[in-house]
């Protein structure tokens, strides 16, 4: 039977935590959106025709959504388990009646909904800028969902791998935003020289925009059951990572 | 009536090859308070960490009112409640909230009524909205405390709780371990001070370099290996013992003032009416006399010492 109580605490600590920095919650990722928004969506996107027949304010949504989302994401999820773990007061948790399934809906459930609800407030921020229209709400917010939780966990691998602050920053600094920004969030891939175009295939986060992407506007660089494959394939590897780690008390048992 | 918890040939070697425990048994009963003993580094904090889901065992296994601590551990951590060496405090969280974090952990519902005595009886009732950073270490003790017992646990651990605190707050501590016990809670002490153990032990285990060289009921313990002393004061002082006293194996003070006489009170004769007779037949002026006890600290040195 799952220790619902368990959950309940660890999630609503994990909130609270987040409402108590509010500004640095959700203020921070919309305000440097937004910026995104003016520099490359009216600044530099009003001497850019259409990409791929949809004006480039609006194209570069789904990226700068994107974005956010898998910076926020890993960055909530490594924080939160990284921090008890430094402080010492991740003994209450490993002392107490809890599977490590409970312990991820805890805390991965919280990072993951407060990057949802970023994601959300990005997309109305963005509707102040642009016009959006959303082709497939449904599979916009499956892929919105599944973003949020595959990153979560991976940032909840590099919170529980970390020893310092300088590895919880290491990751999403030298691999995560690289990758993002290569990743087609400002771009489509096809804008590419050919070359590039085949390098970029080997960047995962281009399926996860190319997918998101394809839900707004039904344009996409790959193809939508390409991008939904890659994107549950990182959740059950992220899961086998974790479940792993648990298993063996990896960084957290002795 | 079957133990509580039972340790049964536990090891740890940690992964640079430390041994941590070697080959530890042992069997504790409900409702005794045991304190166990030992140097720092002795293992007493891999043996309670292990027990309470911390630390994995190397071998050996651990029964907690019956459970296994692997395969049972849902079970056994509900019974256990740990109270850590290190103020390990969430800084910003209130007094209140954290211990409602606590029990929920444990999986147990919201009961305002519970924690609220429970923080009148740890003297923190009035702190329950304070920040935990506003409290003094004393009272972060205590928080910790309230939170091993936030999921009224059958067995509390305690990890050298009076390690850095001063000697009124030590007595306070002593007399919340006795309310405890009467309340039914077995609990577990670590510590290095002796006088702690002497002072609310029922039991003592003794650790050293990973064994636990023994574990015995404290009374029975002083009993078997404590010394007795007679101090035998001279109105004037002698250069030597002299030699009708030789029988008795007597020790003399560096000033010469004062006779010791080391025996064994569990034997039928002591030898001390001998003796006394002795003193005055070699013409020596009796000032005053004196027995002592040797103190579980005494105990401890000797058996360490001795290994």
């Amino acid at each position: 039977m799952i220790n619902t109580c368990a959950v309940r605490v660890i999630y609503k600590y994990e909130m609270l935590r987040a409402w108590e920095t509010l500004l640095q919650s959700f203020a921070s990722p919309v305000i440097s959106t937004s910026l995104y928004f003016v520099v490359f969506g009216s600044a530099i996107g009003g001497r850019i025709d259409q990409v791929e027949g949809v004006s480039y304010g609006s194209f570069i949504v789904p990226g700068l959504m994107m974005l956010a989302l898998l910076t926020q994401s890993i960055s909530n999820a490594a924080f939160g388990i990284f921090f008890p773990k430094f402080t010492g007061t991740i003994y209450e948790v490993m002392s107490a009646p809890v599977s490590f399934f409970e312990i991820l809906l805890g805390y991965v459930g919280a990072a993951a909904t407060k990057s949802l609800i970023i994601g959300l407030i990005i997309l109305a921020t963005a509707g102040f800028f642009v016009p959006l229209d959303i082709a497939h709400p449904v599979w916009m917010t499956a892929f919105l969902i599944l973003t949020c939780v595959s990153f979560s966990l991976f940032g909840f691998i590099i919170g529980l791998w970390a020893e310092d602050f300088e590895k919880l920053q290491l990751i999403p600094l030298l691999v995560i935003t690289p990758l993002v920004f290569l990743g087609g969030s400002f771009y489509s891939v096809s804008m590419l020289p050919p070359a590039w175009q085949t390098v970029t295939l080997f960047n995962p986060v281009v399926y996860l925009i190319s997918g998101f992407r394809w839900s707004f506007f039904e344009v996409s660089d790959v193809s939508v059951g390409l991008s939904l494959a890659i994107v549950l394939m990182f959740l059950t590897t992220c899961l086998m990572v974790v479940w792993w780690m648990f298993r063996t008390g990896y960084r957290l048992r002795q | 009536m079957s133990p509580i918890v039972s340790v049964t040939n536990l090891s740890k070697i940690y992964a640079n090859g430390y041994h941590a425990l070697k080959d530890v048994s042992l069997d504790i009963a409900q409702g005794e308070i045991l304190a166990l003993l030992g140097p720092n580094g002795a293992g007493k904090t891999t043996l309670i960490s292990i027990i309470c889901g911390l630390v994995n065992a190397s071998e050996g296994s651990v029964t907690v009112g019956g459970h296994d601590i692997v395969s049972d551990y849902r079970v056994t951590r509900s019974l256990i409640g740990l109270v850590p060496q290190e103020l390990t405090l969430g800084h910003f969280e209130t007094v209140w909230n954290t211990l409602g974090f606590s029990r929920g952990l444990f999986g147990k519902k919201p009961d305002p009524a519970y924690l609220e005595q429970l923080l009148k009886d740890l003297s923190l009732w009035a702190k329950k909205d304070s920040e935990i950073m506003s409290l003094s270490g004393g009272m972060k003790r205590r928080v910790l405390i309230g939170k091993a017992l936030s999921h009224q646990p059958s067995v509390l651990f305690l990890d050298e709780p009076t390690a850095g605190v001063d000697v009124e707050l030590r007595k306070e501590m002593w007399m919340l371990v006795r309310r405890l016990r009467e309340s039914g809670v077995t609990i577990i002490l670590t510590t290095h001070y002796i006088e702690e153990a002497e002072e609310i032990a029922d039991r003592v285990g003794i650790i050293d370099q990973g064994r636990l060289i023994l574990v015995d009921d404290k009374q029975a313990l002083m009993h078997k290996l404590g010394k007795k002393e007679m101090i035998v004061e001279l109105e004037e002082p002698v250069s030597g013992v002299p030699e009708a006293l030789t029988a008795w194996s007597l020790a003399l003070s560096e000033d010469g003032c004062r006779l010791i006489y080391t025996y064994d009170p569990r034997q039928q004769r002591t030898g001390i009416p001998d003796l006394l007779k002795a003193i005055g037949g070699a013409g020596l002026a009796l000032k005053d006399f004196k027995t002592t006890q040797s103190s579980l600290e005494d105990i401890f040195v000797n058996l360490v010492k001795g290994k």
